[in-house]
């Protein structure tokens, strides 16, 4: 069985990237919190996951955004998110594409990036600047199911006690993002 | 209950095929000329994937990009003179034209009429594209063949 050599394998993913024919690129990260899958359309940065299963997240890409997927560099989220995880970006300068994400879950995402770096908020204070002060589980929902955690501070929501409650990545993960920041002594 | 066929992902469909086509490229050009013309094949095979409307035959697709992007290799590789002393018929390639005469035939024989007559390809690779073997290439070639009289004596 003939296997294709890196630098051909590696040119043939960039021509592909930068040909204007892929519905999304996907890249894989080492991350110092773990492996993660940072995807992106045309139009922006659109999905961030922990421990990715690859095959099972190219299915998903391919359903919301085309068949066309491919694993290809994408080099300025990585360099961002690096800048992040060493404590010198506190915020990030990307596009982002937040396509099939309903209205309510977008106001509330909206309303989340504003929240600044090393601050936290609660789900009941986000439901109440979306004018749904009773949602506050409804909150809690939209931030398990955030597509671009990391980028989409959801890492700053907790509970209304300060407990961090619950986070897509993990407890431990949220605990570690938010020492990072500083929001945590 | 009979499996939809849908077409993957187009990371799986690369990953699947682009050894065996790498490996095809270099049997029919030279490992020089195999890596410019593995990139081309993938990338018309990208343009074109969102025209697939099922996930059948996926490696003969495959193989058939690959076949075509070979043979313009060898029609640019043809010395200028030749070319202009041909005549003019000999400006289409064979293999436009056996596409355009084996449409209708069922997927696995036009892909083995297309191959075989059109590209030119051995039964051994054409078994290969078909995931079958070579009698088997040779059995779907000529039933393709069957087929196409048949339907030009109607």
């Amino acid at each position: 069985m003939t296997t294709v050599p890196d630098s051909l394998d590696r040119r043939f993913r960039a021509a592909a990237a930068s040909s204007g024919l892929l519905d999304v690129a996907y890249d894989l990260f080492d991350s110092p919190f773990g492996m993660l899958l940072l995807a992106a359309s045309p139009r922006g940065l659109c999905r961030i996951s922990y421990d990715p299963e690859p095959e099972r997240e190219t299915e998903g890409l391919a359903k919301r955004f085309g068949l066309r997927v491919l694993r290809a560099p994408l080099d300025d989220p990585r360099r961002q998110l690096d800048e992040y995880f060493e404590g010198r970006r506190h915020s990030f300068n990307l596009e982002l594409d937040l396509v099939g994400v309903g209205p309510f879950p977008r106001r509330v995402l909206d309303e989340l990036a504003l929240v600044p770096y090393g601050e936290v908020t609660t789900y009941g204070r986000l439901a109440a600047q979306v004018e749904r002060p009773r949602a506050a589980r409804a909150v809690g929902t939209v931030m398990n199911r955030n597509p671009l955690p990391i980028v989409l501070p959801c890492h700053r929501v907790v509970g209304s006690t300060g407990k961090l409650v619950g986070y897509g990545g993990g407890l431990e993960r949220k605990e570690r993002l938010l020492r990072l920041e500083g929001a945590l002594l | 209950m009979m499996d939809a066929v849908t077409v993957p992902p187009f990371e799986r469909f690369y990953e699947t095929w682009s050894g065996e086509i790498l490996a095809f490229l270099r049997r029919r050009l030279g490992a020089a000329d195999a890596e410019d013309a593995f990139q081309e094949t993938f990338l018309r095979a990208l343009r074109g994937y969102d025209g697939l409307e099922h996930g059948r035959e996926l490696r003969a697709w495959a193989y058939t990009i690959a076949a075509r992007v070979a043979a313009d290799v060898h029609r640019r590789r043809r010395p200028a003179a030749e070319a202009v002393e041909g005549t003019a018929d000999d400006s289409r390639p064979a293999y436009a034209e056996i596409e355009h005469l084996a449409d209708g035939l069922p997927p696995t024989e036009r892909a083995a009429v297309v191959l075989r007559y059109g590209y030119d390809l051995s039964y051994e690779d054409i078994g290969a594209a078909l995931g079958s073997n070579a009698d088997a290439a040779r059995q779907a070639t000529s039933s393709g063949i069957r087929r196409m009289r048949r339907k030009e004596l109607q």
